[in-house]
């Protein structure tokens, strides 16, 4: 069943088209990584997903029951967050107001769900810590916590490990592959890392200014956008003639030796 | 003591303290996310548009409180509506808009009356101004705002902290704002009498700051800015009767006397720590 089919999709930031007509969908359980270089429209789709930009074109359905208010989001760190004075318990528990409508104050099953999901990121002794004091590895599971607060069906991550170092954020794809497999929560994840989206998602969407690969991991690595950016000892006869392609600089040689039939003139 | 007692017997000083009180209980409540959200200079712009909109009215002899509190509503909107495009630089808006506001003020007032006394009133504060429907009229828009800043509490803190969630989770940040903006603007408003146009705002972020030098978590933000503010308050209030001195400034230069202090502290708690 897919939780979130995206149908010929067109979006453009500041009047600039940054894709056309993008269709894939994702099934509930999926662990979707996003990647793609700088500009190539990540971000921009992702915000679309989220609802917090028009597409321009075609249309985002979100099937299998799925409404605005389960959708658990990481988003990238503001300036502002780093100091606001807060503690974690607060921001935790915030998560929870999607599901309270126009009611004041929290309820106990609230507070029980935030209790809970600060257990399972294990930063529950940090519950009364001040938010900007904590690591950045901290603070990332924080947020974590607060989007789990927030749903238990989809969890859209910004590029979640940014300015972690590589410890926390081998830390934080564990989690996070610990929730798709084990809670079945569907991940859709923004990263520019593609080595560790390989390593973790079974889908890679992977949008460039020229081309746009959708499918599972596995034919990703072995398809001619995936073998460009990822080094690795495949073998196989697709590899090797894409790996052929990428390194085939005779239009480089042309131009030396040109350079040399002058010298010797 | 007998001169505490005969200031309270005046009517002017029990009015302000009723206005007062209350006044600089929300400023401080909403200060607390003005100053989170970068919304600090709309609390100033504001107070200057409140000013073009008190002369107006003066002018025309309407009811002060009738004119300026839908006139400020109106331009809370549109300021914040301002500082979230990214099309025009939200601060300089900020600017023209309140310069102009300024200026409008000015001159009708001065047309209006040709006195300059008024104009100081309005510009710097004075504690005579509060007539007894404005006291009503005042202590009623603070309840207001004080019961639907604790009612929204939760979602107050969830969109100061983080817009992009709590829009993306679902929920309506942008009444939100509204809210936030529509508190501000009736807060100003009814405290821009005692306080002054030109300092009105510190009232909504010395106590903000002050109590951040040293809380770490918003509940507690919210509860020492609440008690710095109404604390300072009173002590402005007294010390500007018996120095004789303007009331606003008073209360502003205590605020920062509190600031410095608060200052001091959080120093001398991270040497030790």
């Amino acid at each position: 069943m897919s939780i979130i089919k995206c149908d010929n999709i067109s979006m453009s930031y500041d009047g600039v088209t940054v894709f056309d007509n993008l269709s894939f969908d994702v099934k509930s359980g999926d662990y979707l990584c996003i990647v793609g270089e700088n500009g190539s429209g990540k971000s921009t789709l992702m915000k679309g997903l989220l609802g917090l930009k028009q597409v321009r074109d075609g249309k985002i359905v979100y099937s299998d029951g799925l409404k605005r208010n389960e959708i658990g989001y990481l988003p990238q760190q503001t300036g502002a967050q780093k100091d606001f004075p807060a503690s974690v318990y607060e921001v935790v528990i915030s998560g929870r107001l999607n599901k309270r409508g126009l009611k004041p104050f929290y309820s106990s099953a609230d507070k029980e769900s935030a209790r809970l999901n600060m257990e399972r990121l294990g930063i529950e002794q940090l519950k009364n810590k001040c938010y900007k004091e904590l690591s950045g590895g901290q603070q990332q599971r924080v947020l974590l916590a607060r989007a789990l607060c927030a749903t238990s069906k989809l969890l859209i991550l910004d590029e979640p490990v940014t300015g972690l170092d590589p410890i926390a954020a081998s830390e934080m794809y564990d989690i996070i592959s610990r929730l798709n497999k084990e809670n079945g929560i569907t991940v859709i994840m923004v990263s520019h890392d593609i080595v560790a989206a390989v390593d973790h998602a079974d889908h890679i969407l992977h949008l460039s200014n020229k081309e746009v690969f959708f499918g599972t991991t596995g034919d990703y690595t072995h398809s001619e956008l995936g073998s460009r950016f990822l080094y690795h000892n495949c073998h196989c006869e697709g590899c090797e003639r894409h790996s052929r392609y990428h390194h085939d600089s005779s239009h480089i040689h042309k131009y030396t030796n040109r350079a040399e039939v002058q010298r010797g003139e | 003591m007998n001169d505490l007692f005969e200031m309270l017997s005046f009517s002017f000083m029990q009015r302000a303290f009723i206005v007062g009180i209350p006044v600089a209980l929300c400023a401080a409540l909403l200060g607390v996310s003005l100053v989170l959200k970068r919304y600090a200079m709309i609390g100033d712009g504001l107070s200057h548009v409140g000013f073009g909109a008190l002369a107006i009215a003066s002018a025309f002899n309407l009811a002060p409180l009738w004119v300026s509190v839908p006139v400020v509503i109106i331009a809370a909107f549109l300021l914040l509506r301002l500082s979230e495009s990214s099309r025009i630089k939200g601060d300089s808006a900020i600017a023209l808009i309140s310069s102009g506001a300024l200026a409008i003020g000015v001159v009708v007032a001065t047309v209006g009356n040709g006195m300059n006394t008024d104009l100081s009133n309005y510009l710097f504060g004075s504690i005579l101004a509060t007539s007894e429907s404005d006291a009503i009229m005042s202590v009623c828009l603070s309840v207001v705002v004080l019961a639907l800043f604790i009612f929204f509490y939760g979602k107050i803190f969830a969109v100061t902290f983080d817009e992009g969630f709590s829009k993306a989770t679902g929920v309506n940040s942008g009444a939100y704002n509204m809210i936030i903006a529509l508190l501000t603007a009736l807060t100003i408003v009814v405290g821009m009498r005692i306080m002054g146009t030109l300092l009105i705002s510190s009232l909504i972020i010395f106590p903000a700051l002050t109590s951040m030098r040293i809380c770490r978590t918003y509940k507690k933000v919210i509860i020492c800015s609440s008690v710095v503010s109404v604390v300072c308050f009173v002590a402005g209030i007294v010390s500007s009767y018996f120095l004789e001195t303007p009331t606003g400034a008073t209360i502003v230069l205590v605020n920062m006397l509190m600031f410095f202090a608060f200052s001091a502290l959080s120093y001398l708690a991270k040497r030790r720590g």
